[in-house]
């Protein structure tokens, strides 16, 4: 066991995975000489060089679609997207073209590419660079999604979504790339596509992922203080979902809340809402609560941003009036 | 290097994509076709047919929603592409793609596109593959003028350019983008102006005369393949409508006349006799043939079966990965007890 940053993790990822695979290339912008917005990929260019380190021009689309086509003609690039919120200038590269081609060409055609980047709130980085977009992969078909919320899944997610034969989402947390953990490197905490019980309880299950489930456990210890034993579920990837994991926590509370960044309407916790709803609806003694980023944009204002999300006081008030 | 395909071959191409689109529209008519998004190529073959014969067998390409012809000049089985229009298992992509999203990995096609500029940045991607693998392939990108107006391509000619690929980029210049004439969609016609504006070696080509269209791709192909990126635009007319739907309520009948005069499959026919390099007797019986061989493609369709229901949830994701659970499943095992 190693104890080391959620960014060095992530580096110590990518500088593992090139040397494991040559056909693997990182791409974005500034990811070289500079070594990435958030120091990601600092000093990798040392090492790897210039061809298998390409900085790019400011070109969004060109950069995913440059990543799709060489995906399909025998490399595995990993993209970096410097933000999620640019996701807008990448979506139908993303969406239509990486999403579809596998289906679309009837199996005849992979597009092993990783998109990695950064999203949520805690920068004071405003509207347009403090997004959690998640749910926009979510809800594309033929995408995978990854949301480490810890050092050793930020290694290990990652180590694991350069092997997959399919594009996958990878979205590191902002908040998160200066936090400590520990991580082994030779083995991961669990399975790619399973969710793990962070903290184990018996009143209520609740589910979330990437930073709040640092939020949730906080909010889990200080309810525990007032006698209710709340289960934390971190959810690792949105795609594959672990819902069995879900399901078995839920039918042994009764109750269940999901905690996202993300705006509330149409998002992650709708529809893990949802399903908690159609599955486990015969155990369910409360109805499904979605903590969730308010339906507004995010203000650069500190005190405007931290109260658009959900927050330890939030979920705390909401876990005791369930479980009342 | 030279290009050597001589016309007779060339016209023979050209005639089995005229031939083929035909036939897509008979498809359609006798309602074997999967749907009415049917973009046919005619009037444009000097371009498919051309540029291809520049390119090598590993060479990789994309395509635009209109490039049934540029697959069938990169030795399509046309009897595949025309089940896959029709939505047939035996098709390219086993009826999932269509006329607009068919592709091949065998022969490099890299996929048709629908949506304007999709595929463009994809060879950008390919040749980068090329020059990492080392491969002695160059990627081809065929595209209308339609995408001329896209972003996409300005950030997919800069990066070729940028990092030296072997790209060539064709826009097929048929001087409709759907219904809106080029010069209402731009004010800057000399499209080879704008890639060489980013650094490309640029020319423009008259889609009339096929033998033209696959010198100047050659220069091109062979500079891409040196690591200089290319871009060639060809000068053609859109016999037809958009799609099948579209009786070009836009254009005058005195324009389409003029524009079908530029007739690359007839200049070619004409050249031959003239050259004497092929009697119209000849000519005759070749295009017969290929007629004969066309037709057969609509009983093959006619004949093959649909896909299997059960092939829905494959290739989402790769093989041996978990197939999402129907909706009717899952609506059953929930409600099941009720």
């Amino acid at each position: 066991m190693v104890e080391t940053t959620y960014r060095d993790a992530l580096r110590q990822a990518l500088n593992d995975a090139m040397e494991a695979d040559e056909t693997i290339l990182v791409m974005g912008e500034e990811v070289g000489a500079y070594g990435g917005a958030y120091g990601v990929t600092k000093d990798l260019i040392k090492k790897f060089g210039r061809d298998r380190l390409l900085d790019t021009p400011i070109s969004e689309a060109g950069i995913v679609g440059a990543a799709v086509g060489a995906a399909m003609a025998g490399l595995r690039p990993v993209v970096e997207l410097m933000y999620v919120d640019f996701l807008g200038l990448t979506m139908d590269q993303l969406g239509n073209q990486a999403a579809k081609i596998r289906y679309m060409f009837g199996g005849q055609i992979g597009v092993p590419m990783v998109l990695r980047t950064q999203g949520g709130t805690g920068r004071s980085a405003g509207a347009q660079h403090s997004q959690s977009l998640e749910a926009w992969i979510m809800h594309t078909p033929g995408l995978r999604l990854a949301m480490p919320a810890t050092v050793a899944d930020a290694y290990h997610l990652l180590r694991h979504s350069v092997t997959l034969p399919d594009p996958v989402v990878f979205i590191e947390h902002k908040s998160l790339y200066a936090k400590k953990g520990v991580v082994d490197f030779s083995k991961p905490e669990a399975p790619w596509g399973r969710a793990l019980v962070r903290r184990a309880g018996q009143d209520i299950t609740l589910v979330t992922y990437s930073r709040m489930v640092h939020t949730a456990l906080e909010a889990a210890t200080k309810l525990a203080e007032r006698g209710v034993d709340v289960e934390v579920i971190d959810l690792r990837t949105l795609n594959p979902l672990d819902f069995a994991t879900v399901g078995e926590s839920v039918e042994r509370t009764g109750r269940a809340a999901v905690v996202s960044e993300g705006v509330m309407t149409c998002g992650v916790a709708a529809e893990l809402a949802a399903r908690i709803g159609e599955e486990c609806f015969d155990f369910l003694e409360e109805p499904i609560a979605r903590i969730a980023g308010e339906d507004i944009p995010i203000s650069v204002s500190p005190a405007l941003e931290q109260a658009s999300i959900p927050t330890v006081e939030l979920i705390v008030e909401t876990i005791a009036a369930m479980t009342s | 290097m030279i290009s050597n395909t001589p016309l007779i071959d060339l016209y023979r191409l050209m005639r089995r994509i005229r031939t083929f689109e035909e036939h897509v529209g008979e498809l359609y008519v006798r309602g074997l076709s999967a749907g009415s998004m049917l973009h046919l190529s005619i009037g444009e073959e000097a371009a498919a047919a051309g540029v291809c014969a520049a390119m090598k067998p590993q060479d990789n390409f994309t395509t635009h929603h209109r490039g049934h012809g540029v697959f069938l000049s990169r030795g399509a089985d046309p009897s595949r592409m025309m089940a896959e229009i029709g939505g047939r298992e035996v098709g390219y992509c086993s009826g999932k793609g269509g006329s607009m999203h068919i592709a091949d990995r065998a022969l490099g096609h890299l996929g048709a596109n629908a949506i304007v500029g999709g595929g463009i940045p994809h060879v950008v991607g390919a040749g980068l593959a090329s020059k990492r693998l080392k491969k002695d392939s160059i990627a081809v990108a065929f595209f209308g003028d339609g995408a001329m107006q896209q972003g996409i391509l300005y950030e997919s000619m800069n990066l070729a350019a940028l990092w030296d690929l072997p790209v060539l980029f064709v826009c097929v210049n048929n001087q409709y983008g759907m219904g809106t004439r080029i010069d209402h969609a731009t004010r800057s016609i000399d499209f080879d102006l704008r890639a060489k504006a980013l650094c490309l070696a640029a020319d423009m080509a008259d889609g009339r005369d096929v033998e033209e269209v696959m010198h100047k791709a050659q220069a091109l192909a062979d500079g891409a393949r040196q690591g200089k990126p290319g871009f060639l635009s060809v000068s053609c007319y859109r016999f037809y409508g958009h799609g099948r739907m579209d009786k070009s309520p836009y254009r005058t009948a005195e324009e389409e006349d003029a524009g079908r005069k530029r007739d690359p499959v007839a200049w070619a026919r004409s050249e031959l006799v003239r050259r004497k390099l092929a009697t119209t007797t000849q000519l005759d019986e070749m295009d017969a043939a290929i007629s004969r061989e066309m037709s057969a493609t609509i009983d093959f369709t006619a004949s093959a079966p649909q896909p299997p229901l059960s092939s829905m949830f494959r290739d989402v994701f790769a093989p041996g990965e978990p197939e999402p659970e129907p909706v009717r499943t899952r609506l059953g095992r929930i409600f099941a007890d009720a």
